[in-house]
């Protein structure tokens, strides 16, 4: 147990905006909506999970449920690639990061990472495989949504063969357990990486944050003039 | 002639011959070994002997309460054209050419379910109890603990099961479970004409396919045979065929029925290695913490993001 001393969180004089309020809600429909259909969906991937469908009110109400909250996600989650997609591409210090994965999870091994923009090689890996996971998961899922099928034949023309829904339901089940392993890792990073949440509650983080996790970003803002500095403190929070 | 079963008794309300207590599977749970085995029955369908009058589909659509909605000719004979949540049985036409006579031959061959004794339904189901197996080789649908997800028709090596657009839940045949349970045979055996259905214990049926199977070998069909397919462990509907070498021919009844590999890793193996991986990354991250610590923002972190914006104006 340590003690919560000033030394453990120092006092910010910079904060750094990092994700607009739009930004933040349309992230976090993309979590509700992914947690919803994760626990519907694990409820009938295993029978030892099916009663997570009490959560849905009833086995019923979890399928129906599961493929339109997929749908949401789906829309939800194009807002999120539109909007962080060019902070995503590839460049050249991504793979030095990647070779020195090991220094990246280890804390303090900042020093013998190459600095980053907004996003870092990992970062990166979690934006672009949950995209090809979400479009995997969709065409597997339009395939096994029975109540859709007429839907699709009517008015699109696709029929779905009794073989491609067998594929379909393979696909799926396994495009599933790896987006959920992203998420774990998503999720995880933000808790180890102390104040990575700020980012996604209040929108900010601080200056040491991005000093320590996002130097180029940080360079970057402090040039555009895009960062809070609290000069005393008589003056802040006006 | 099938000495055909007598009509019940009515003077006495009986309780019915088995229940809940005879399961020996149930879909995404368990059951305890039943007490009992009960004796395996069957419907035989002797293809050579239907006359194509659909009384069978009559019969099932009164005796289920079920009506089916006027549908549209597509120039064949079967109707409706395909199995609904209401035509739990149709009877599927072929006319087929048998190039070793060139003559043709109009086949003819009730379809619906086959009541596997393996069932590629249940093993697909992941409703708790929404399909039953009964020890006498009845395969059954609850549809109160069914919740419509259609994963019973991807299970299915003979694509049977359909899902109500009313209700939401899936139909198949029965083999009139309701009737048996009271001594009765199938609704449809009891309307046919001419003896193509006949009801009674497995072992009945397959000697009276086989008194059958001769009689269609003395009359030229050499290739006449019993469908009782092994790939699914058997079923509980059968089929006598004058064709055994070739079931495709009839309306494209599977050669070789087998709950699909797919199926199987989809609903085995790969569950637990889906499930372990999941949780395996989950103890990945708390190790990762109790070893590593958290990653905290330090006091030098902060003064160089200050000295860094205090650089410029």
């Amino acid at each position: 147990m340590t003690d919560r001393t000033h030394d453990d969180i120092p006092e910010a004089h910079v904060r750094v905006p990092r994700y607009s309020g739009s930004a933040r809600v349309n992230h976090w429909i993309v979590a509700i909506s992914f947690i919803l259909l994760g626990l519907s969906g694990l409820a009938l991937f295993h029978p030892s999970l099916f009663g997570l469908t009490v959560l849905f009110g009833g086995g019923q109400n979890a399928r129906w449920l599961h493929p339109w909250l997929g749908i949401v996600l789906v829309v939800a989650f194009f807002g999120l690639f539109v909007r962080f997609v060019s902070q995503n591409l590839p460049e050249r210090t991504d793979i030095t990061w990647l070779a020195r994965l090991r220094y990246a999870l280890s804390a303090g091994g900042e020093d013998y990472l190459p600095e980053v923009g907004k996003y870092n090689a990992g970062q990166k890996f979690v934006f672009w495989s949950q995209t090809l996971l979400i479009l995997v998961l969709l065409g597997s899922g339009l395939c096994l949504w029975q109540q859709g099928q007429d839907y699709l034949e009517r008015t699109l023309g696709i029929h779905v063969s009794i073989e491609t829904m067998r594929w379909a339901a393979v696909i799926h089940a396994t495009a599933a357990v790896l987006t959920i392993i992203v998420f774990v890792i998503h999720v995880y990073s933000a808790i180890w990486v102390r104040g990575t949440i700020d980012a996604m509650t209040s929108g900010t983080v601080t200056g040491g944050w991005g000093w320590r996790h996002h130097r180029r970003w940080l360079r970057r803002k402090v040039r555009e003039g895009d960062v809070d500095v609290e000069h005393s403190k008589g003056a802040s929070g006006s | 002639m099938f000495p055909p079963l007598p009509n019940p008794d009515v003077s006495a309300q009986k309780p019915p011959l088995f229940g809940e207590q005879d399961l020996v599977r149930r879909s995404a749970s368990r059951v305890p070994a039943p007490a009992r085995q009960l004796t395996p029955v069957a419907k035989l369908i002797d293809v050579s002997k239907c006359i194509g009058c659909k009384a069978c589909q009559a019969a099932c659509l009164e005796w289920n309460d079920l009506r089916e909605k006027v549908g549209v000719n597509r120039g064949v004979l079967d109707n409706p054209d395909d199995l609904t949540p209401d035509s739990l049985t149709v009877m599927r036409f072929t006319e087929w050419i048998n190039p070793s006579t060139d003559t043709l031959e109009w086949l003819i061959r009730k379809d619906g379910c086959m009541h596997c004794a393996e069932p590629g339904c249940l093993e697909a189901c992941p409703a708790p109890g929404a399909i039953v197996q009964y020890s006498n080789g009845i395969v059954d649908f609850i549809h109160e603990n069914c919740i419509g997800c259609g994963y019973c028709i991807k299970g299915c090596p003979f694509n049977i099961p359909r899902i109500s657009r009313v209700d939401n839940t899936a139909y198949k045949c029965t083999l009139c479970s309701d009737r048996i349970a009271v001594g009765q045979g199938p609704a449809c055996q009891k309307a046919c004409p001419t003896q193509a259905i006949v009801f009674g214990t497995k072992d009945e049926m397959k000697a009276w396919a086989d008194l059958r199977i001769k009689d269609l070998k003395s009359r030229g069909f050499d290739k006449a045979g019993l469908y009782d397919p092994p790939g699914v462990s058997g079923t509980h509907v059968m089929y006598v065929l004058h064709h055994a070498d070739q079931p495709h021919i009839y309306a494209g009844l599977p050669d070789n029925p087998r709950i699909s590999p797919l199926v199987r890793a989809w609903k085995g193996a790969g569950k637990y290695a889906g499930l372990g991986l999941i949780a395996l990354s989950v103890v990945a991250g708390v190790i990762h913490h109790l070893v590593q610590g958290p990653n905290r923002v330090t006091r030098h972190d902060e003064e160089e993001a200050e000295r860094l914006a205090g650089d410029k104006p």
